[in-house]
């Protein structure tokens, strides 16, 4: 063989190979970026969403954030203040050494503790007041108190090697050198603010992943974020807006998977001050009464508003109206509440019955850069009630404003979102309807300090029950209780649109994750 | 010219003092940002560990004498987000966004010194008018528009070019940059050109203002008369002093392009300065948006006083001793 030959068969040999290497690279745009790989650093939504790429968790959520086991292969309550978790053998951390149950000792030791941590996990763990670790493979945690919600707490946690962990800084996690995790890839590279590269982990316990590589790139502007999936810069983007998915839709390369959150969108107000500073009368005059301390007022509102024209003309269809605070299907949905129907006359009446039969003057605080169309959705919400006679003025701003405005008391009426991280119903019902009480840290997030004894009662007796049909019945009557109240006002749940490639497919998830797990090849 | 250096630099420091104060106290009154880093499912207790975390539990003229502390030597506090020291994040970013900057200024005087030339010397053709009206065109269309119009082109259209991103680095004589690199050339071209767009049109503008205000001039007159050559004319007693203003106001201008390339560097994912100093602000972080205003502000001095310099050389009537400001 001539050299020039042996230089055109090495040649095409390379290439060759090269060819299906670069179908086995995956590149997923990113609407939103991770601050850190740390996966203890910041408990957020895409921070836990990329690191569980390369760390397990005890138990997984899967796409509709049920638990099935992960790094444990089974748990239960050997007593009411004792868990006890039997871990998977034969798990291999990415640089070879073995999973043990020190292992989970250790991370339960950092995960609260990570230092200068803006949002830590201590949330999840702090009711853990001892671990004791039997044997390599079999771990059991001690709580002062009963601790139902255990699973779904220690499902938020990833499990980290204690080899490389300590004395690990942020800073290690985030250059991959201290990422050395049992997940599904192992990390390879992050540029903040341009990508972070995983190549695949060919010893994980739960099969080989289909892609060689995956590349996450992080697209904040959402036209941009299109764009390069037109483009085909990139394989799959997450949030979609709402104002091209018509479009996407109707490309033939292209395929838009569609899921409904664990985020509901609601109304908080303000229920509890004699006074309230966004509220006047119609000449402008401060309003001597609180009129959202009657029920009957809140009853009013939530009439006025028309849900479905919200879900279809602002929303463009991407939304499902809403009637309590997760979507049918989670833990501790009740089955008896219903999307209040539109009726405006009614409305009316009731804010007669109420004292106000002119209406008054209300203001609404939204933001403008943390919901899908959240500006948009006040002012639809705005027109509806004007339309009744509460004359209402819509104040946007951005989320950097916003929630620090709204925690120190500032709105009389607001809207906000939450999305269960737990899946289930006593996360909202835990942080926005119970009353507001520092000692016992509930209702954290109450802006509008709703208040009913007997649905803190009833959670606290939820979550001090162990067995999953009474603390589910609790859950249920506990929403039942606040929904009735008005505590809150749910307008829709948030659905979130993933659109991709032909060539891929995606399971679409309710905590609003993009995994690079969950994406198979199409075909 | 050192005691210029030397003044210069003592009213830097006041100016950067005087900018500390103003970005800390302002992005204190806008609001904490512990609202919007927390968890939602955070408690009360939980809260007030990252508040006290973050050391946000101090009153705002404490905190600021501990930032001036740090920053008195060199540490310019750590990001609350990143957990990162802010001078090191922004430093991190900076190579990108300057290669970004400086491939827009090359384009903007490649092609616009050349076309306000000759809009200069051929004011009444058809073509001197097409530049002039494109120049407006330049001026006027919104950046962010333009940066999407041409990804919509080139990228989803056509396919040329890459639609986002920066392209691979390699590094040569020590510095790291995509421009070594040919797909680095593909992913800087539509970003630097929709960034270099306006400065495009402000050179053409200012060259040919400063060839219509030349030409008629005596000396010109006297060089022509002289029987020098069109050719040296044009390069030597033209370009020289136009040269005066087009580079008083590139000066300023690197300095904006470097310190403001938000709008770019968003549409195009680019992962520079301007990216992180708008995610900071819409995140409240602090350290990094005072360190970011100090940087650019040390900047802009630094750019002044090199303007000044080279003006001295440019023009030898302008003395280094009146330059005070």
């Amino acid at each position: 063989m001539s050299n020039r030959r042996a230089i055109a068969a090495a040649t095409a040999l390379v290439l060759s190979a090269a060819a299906p290497a670069a179908a086995q690279t995956l590149t997923v745009g990113l609407g939103s970026e991770p601050s850190a790989l740390d996966p203890h650093y910041h408990n957020l939504g895409p921070n836990n969403a990329m690191a569980r790429h390369l760390f397990d968790t005890l138990i997984l959520q899967d796409e509709r954030q049920r638990l099935t086991p992960g790094l444990a292969l089974s748990w239960k309550p050997l007593d009411d203040t004792t868990w006890e978790f039997k871990l998977r053998p034969n798990v291999k951390f990415h640089d070879g050494t073995a999973f043990a149950a020190s292992d989970v000792a250790f991370t339960l030791k950092r995960a609260p503790d990570v230092p200068r941590s803006p949002a830590s996990f201590g949330i999840y763990i702090k009711p853990i007041t001892g671990v004791e670790i039997v044997d390599p493979l079999t771990i059991r945690f001690k709580t002062a108190a009963p601790y139902p919600l255990l699973p779904n707490d220690i499902s938020t946690v990833a499990i980290v090697s204690q080899k490389h962990g300590e004395n690990a800084t942020t800073e290690d996690y985030n250059s991959c050198k201290a990422a050395v995790g049992t997940g599904p890839y192992k990390c390879v590279e992050r540029v903040a603010g341009d990508r972070v590269v995983m190549a695949r982990n060919d010893a994980y316990w739960g099969g080989a992943q289909p892609w060689q590589r995956v590349v996450f790139k992080p697209i904040k502007s959402a036209p941009t974020r299109v764009a390069a999936l037109l483009a085909g810069d990139v394989d799959l983007i997450d949030d979609a807006p709402t104002a091209d998915i018509e479009r996407l839709k109707k490309d033939a390369r292209l395929s838009v998977v569609q899921g409904v959150s664990n985020r509901v969108i609601y109304l908080h107000l303000d229920s509890d001050r004699a006074e309230s500073p966004g509220i006047a009368d119609k000449q402008g005059n401060p309003l001597k009464a609180n009129p959202f301390k009657d029920p009957k007022v809140r009853k009013a509102l939530s009439k006025a508003i028309n849900r479905p024209a919200i879900v279809d003309r602002v929303m463009e269809g991407v939304a499902i109206p809403a009637g309590q605070l997760l979507p049918d299907g989670f833990f501790g949905v009740s089955s008896k509440l219903r999307v209040e129907p539109f009726d405006p006359e009614g409305a009316r009446k009731l804010l007669a019955e109420a004292g106000y039969p002119n209406g008054f003057r209300v203001t609404l605080a939204t933001p403008n850069d943390r919901y899908i169309n959240d500006e948009k959705i006040a002012q639809a919400i705005a027109q509806m009630l004007t339309r009744i006679g509460i004359e209402t003025k819509v104040d946007a701003m951005p989320g950097a404003v916003y929630f620090g405005r709204a925690s120190k008391l500032e709105f009389s009426l607001m809207l906000v979102g939450w999305g269960s991280g737990t899946g289930e119903a006593s996360s909202p019902l835990k942080s926005l309807l119970a009353s507001f009480d520092q000692a016992k840290g509930m209702g954290a997030a109450n802006r509008g300090r709703y208040s009913n004894p007997q649905m803190d009662r009833l959670l606290e007796r939820a979550l001090a029950t162990v067995d999953d049909k009474g603390r589910e019945a609790l859950l249920q009557q506990a929403t039942e209780v606040a929904i009735g109240d008005l505590g809150i006002v749910p307008l829709h749940f948030q659905v979130n649109t993933w659109a991709m490639k032909k060539a891929v497919k995606y399971d679409a998830r309710t905590d609003e994750a993009t995994l690079a797990t969950g994406i198979k090849r199409a075909n | 010219m050192l005691a210029v250096v030397i003044r210069r630099s003592m009213q830097s420091v006041v100016v950067l003092a005087a900018m500390s104060v103003l970005v800390f106290l302002g992005v204190y009154v806008v609001g904490n940002p512990i609202d919007i880093l927390i968890s939602p499912d955070a408690d009360q207790a939980e809260r007030a560990r990252a508040i006290a975390a973050l050391g946000l539990d101090r009153p705002a003229h404490e905190q600021y004498l501990v930032f001036l502390g740090g920053a008195l030597v060199g540490d310019l506090g750590r990001s609350f987000v990143h957990n990162m020291p802010a001078l090191k994040l922004i430093l991190e970013r900076m190579p990108a966004t300057i290669e970004l900057a400086l491939a827009a200024m090359a384009l903007a005087i490649a092609i616009g010194i050349p076309l306000g030339l000759w809009a200069g010397l051929r004011p009444n053709t058809a073509s001197g008018r097409a530049i002039m009206a494109g120049s407006i065109l330049g001026f006027s269309l919104p950046t962010f528009w333009v940066g999407l119009m041409l990804i919509m082109v080139f990228a989803v259209m056509l396919g040329w070019l890459p639609a986002t991103g920066r392209g691979p680095t390699a590094t040569y004589f020590g510095i790291t940059t995509s421009l070594f690199t040919l797909k680095g050339w593909a992913h800087i071209a539509m970003p630097a050109f929709n960034l270099a767009l306006f400065k495009m049109a402000l050179v053409i503008r200012l060259s040919r203002a400063g060839v219509r205000e030349v030409l008629p001039m005596d000396y010109i007159k006297f060089a022509r008369a002289k029987g020098l050559s069109a050719r040296r004319v044009l390069w030597v007693h033209v370009f020289k002093n136009i040269l005066i203003p087009v580079v008083t106001v590139l000066g300023l201008e690197l300095g904006n392009v470097i310190a403001f390339s938000v709008v770019t560097e968003t549409v195009f994912a680019w992962p520079g300065m301007g990216k992180l100093i708008i995610d900071s602000i819409n995140l409240l972080d602090r350290p990094v948006v005072v360190a970011y205003v100090l940087v650019v502000t040390a900047m802009f001095v630094v750019l002044n006083l090199t303007v000044d310099l080279l003006y001295s050389l440019l023009d030898p009537r302008v003395r280094l001793a009146e330059v005070k400001a």
